[in-house]
């Protein structure tokens, strides 16, 4: 019994070295720290996605895009052995926008202690700390008088987790826009003193292949590529048709779209 | 560690320096005093005097109005212990009709969250609400700071109290909270009558007290007369005009539940309830003796024994309604500290 446990060790630790001889670093000095950037590639049913063009979803609904925004936070990181480093939250809470010019938004976690990472966590959203933290605790992406104008709900005070709004024939004209517009803005941390619907949603990835992020000290990033397929926010189990429901803010419904989007996020490949 | 205590002894020299070549002794800034009978308060707010001062500056500068119309002090008038002055639903810009009825601006710090319906969690956050509400102030919030920005005495100003270049959202949050946390009204004979001074209020206003304290404070308690829950007493039927926490929680049973509000200074707070459909507090006790209306999540105390209501004499009501006008703070409301300058 013994004896197999320490084959089966030399084996692992055998084709360990193997595995990282193959790749490019070949320095094992898993001392100080290194950074992990990750990549958020927008898809429209596999498709790169872009703003204004036509894609149907699930309900068979065509559906064109013009605001594609959501927050990420509270990052954790599980080690090949299992342990967890979770990334001070201070430091982030990132608002990922569409942009016209299609470039990818890149986001980069530094002091990472080093070593091998096979498992990637973070939240859809603000947690509720944050949520009701008081006004020099919301600089940069949280800031309703900057970066977050249109992530914030004044009135029921917190962020918007993600936001989508667009047009299709298949939604009902809006008196205001005079187009046929859909808006989706997906929020509610769960209240604080209070408690409230909660919609804060926990994203797990890990690569298929289960290749993992090395994190090295003077070394560049480890680098996720992760896809976000906007239209999984329409898909079973909880197909949304735009018809029927054109708008959801706040509301028991939005549930079915947080449940949706959480499984939006893939990754598709690491780079070391 | 030597220059800071240098500069420390600097600022405090020139403080002392300052306030005496400027204000009477008697007005020394003392800040926010806890009132004695007080609980400790849920928002611990450092408020400096010149914080302070450009916060009331703020509150009463229709600058954060899209067009320049109303402020704050608008609709937060001092006379009514800070809420609108004689309107059910408040007016806002464009003369447009709100959907709720104006609350007072008192003893914030000691609530855990904000609005008829609880939807500002933080006492920071506040001001955003009012500012970007389409029927009161309409502006985004952004559009606001930056037209402050524009403004030269406003740069001047936040400049000198907070030694910033350019005027935040935050430090503009920060200075409203601090105008605002300085609103403590703790002065009504009911707290002298607390703290000591048993002639402070009269022999049928404790009787009126002691029928308050039976029929009413299980949920208007403590001396800020709330448990800060939220509570449906009965003034909609189904279905609800207005939903209240539920448009904040998003949970069925929190349809048509309110704040419970504080009652301190309620003679001046006229009409009352988030609707404003109550005029008088004769109204309000007539509702609770024989205008409850049933619906699903009216607050069980408001039923006994199958019999909706609370049960009151007309004498035992008078005296409640004595014992409400203890409550009533005079000199809050006409504190120069806290009027336009
Ligand atoms: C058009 C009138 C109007 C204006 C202008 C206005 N308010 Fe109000 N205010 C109201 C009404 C109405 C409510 C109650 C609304 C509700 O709870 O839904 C309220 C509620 C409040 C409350 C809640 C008090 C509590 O006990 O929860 C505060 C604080 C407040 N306002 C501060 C401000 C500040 C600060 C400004 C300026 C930035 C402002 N208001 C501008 C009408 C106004
Ligand atoms: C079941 C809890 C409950 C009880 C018991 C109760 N209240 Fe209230 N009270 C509330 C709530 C909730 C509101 C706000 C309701 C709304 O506007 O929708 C309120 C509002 C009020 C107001 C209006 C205040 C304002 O600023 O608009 C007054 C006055 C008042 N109550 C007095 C009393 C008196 C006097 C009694 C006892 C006879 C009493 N209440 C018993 C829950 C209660």
């Amino acid at each position: 019994m013994l004896n197999l446990k320490y084959y089966f060790y030399s084996i692992l630790l055998l084709s360990s070295f193997t595995i990282l001889s193959c790749h490019k670093h070949d320095d094992d000095d898993l001392s100080g720290t290194g950074t992990l950037e990750i990549e958020f590639d927008h898809k429209a049913n596999g498709q790169t996605f872009a703003f204004g063009q036509d894609y149907v979803n699930e309900s068979g609904e065509t559906m064109q895009f013009t605001e594609f925004n959501y927050y990420v936070s509270n990052f954790s990181l599980v080690k090949s052995d299992g342990s967890v480093y979770t990334v001070p939250k201070d430091e982030c809470y990132f608002l990922i926008r569409e942009k016209a010019d299609g470039v990818n938004t890149k986001i980069s976690l530094s002091n990472i202690p080093a070593g091998d990472y096979k498992e990637f966590k973070f939240t859809i959203g603000v947690d509720s700390l944050k949520s009701t933290s008081p006004a020099e605790q919301r600089t940069g992406a949280l800031d309703p008088a900057g970066e977050a104008a249109g992530m914030y709900w004044a009135w029921n005070s917190g962020y918007i987790f993600v936001r989508v709004e667009g047009t299709s024939p298949a939604a009902p004209l809006d008196p205001g826009t005079n187009s046929n517009k859909f808006r989706y803005h997906i929020g509610l941390f769960g209240g604080m003193n209070s408690p409230t619907l909660n919609n804060i949603r926990t994203v797990s990835l890990k690569d298929k292949h289960d290749d993992v992020a090395e994190i090295r000290k003077d070394h560049h990033a480890a680098h996720l590529h992760v896809f976000v397929d906007i239209m999984d926010m329409f898909k079973s189990p909880n197909a949304i048709s735009v018809a029927t429901n054109p708008t959801v803010h706040a509301s028991p419904f939005s549930a079915n779209l947080a449940n949706n989007y959480m499984d939006m996020f893939v990754l598709d490949h690491i780079h070391n | 560690m030597q220059l800071s205590v240098n500069f420390l002894g600097l600022m405090v020299f020139c403080s002392i320096l300052w306030t005496s070549c400027t204000v009477d002794d008697k007005d020394l800034w003392t800040g926010i005093v806890k009132p004695a009978h007080f609980p400790e308060p849920f928002f611990k707010v450092e408020v400096t005097k010149e914080g302070f001062e450009l916060g009331r500056k703020l509150f009463y500068d229709p600058i954060l109005s899209r067009d320049q119309t109303i402020s704050c002090g608008g609709c937060h008038n001092q006379s009514s212990a800070f809420t609108h002055h004689g309107h059910d639903l408040s007016h806002g810009i464009d003369d447009l009709i709100g959907m709720r009825n104006s609350l007072p601006i008192q003893n914030l710090i000691w609530h855990n969250s904000f609005f008829w319906d609880g939807g500002v969690g933080h006492i920071d956050l506040i001001s955003i609400n009012p500012i970007e509400n389409p029927v009161e102030m309409d502006l985004r919030f952004g559009q606001a700071i930056a037209k402050l920005n524009t403004d030269q005495n406003y740069r001047e100003q936040f400049k000198s109290v907070y030694g910033s270049d350019s005027i935040t959202g935050s430090l503009f949050l920060k200075s409203m909270t601090q105008f605002m946390s300085m609103l403590v009204s703790a002065d009504s004979p009911y707290d002298q009558y607390l703290s000591g001074n048993s002639n402070a209020l009269s022999a049928e206003e404790i009787e009126g007290m002691k029928i308050f304290e039976s029929k009413c404070a299980s949920c208007h308690s403590g001396v800020l007369q709330s448990d800060f829950a939220f509570r449906n007493n009965g003034l909609q039927e189904e279905p609800f005009i207005d939903d209240g926490r539920f448009l904040i929680s998003q949970f069925e049973q929190d349809k048509g539940k309110f704040k419970v509000p504080s009652l301190r200074n309620v003679e001046y707070t006229y009409p009352y309830m988030h609707n404003g459909n109550k005029n008088s507090l004769e109204d309000v006790l007539h509702h609770y003796r024989f205008g409850i209306k049933k619906s699903s999540t009216l607050d069980s105390l408001l039923i006994k024994n199958g019999k909706l209501g609370i049960e009151l004499t007309d004498e035992e009501s008078s005296k409640i309604i004595q014992f409400l006008k203890t409550l009533s703070d005079p000199k809050f409301i006409r504190d120069k500290r806290f009027s336009e300058q």
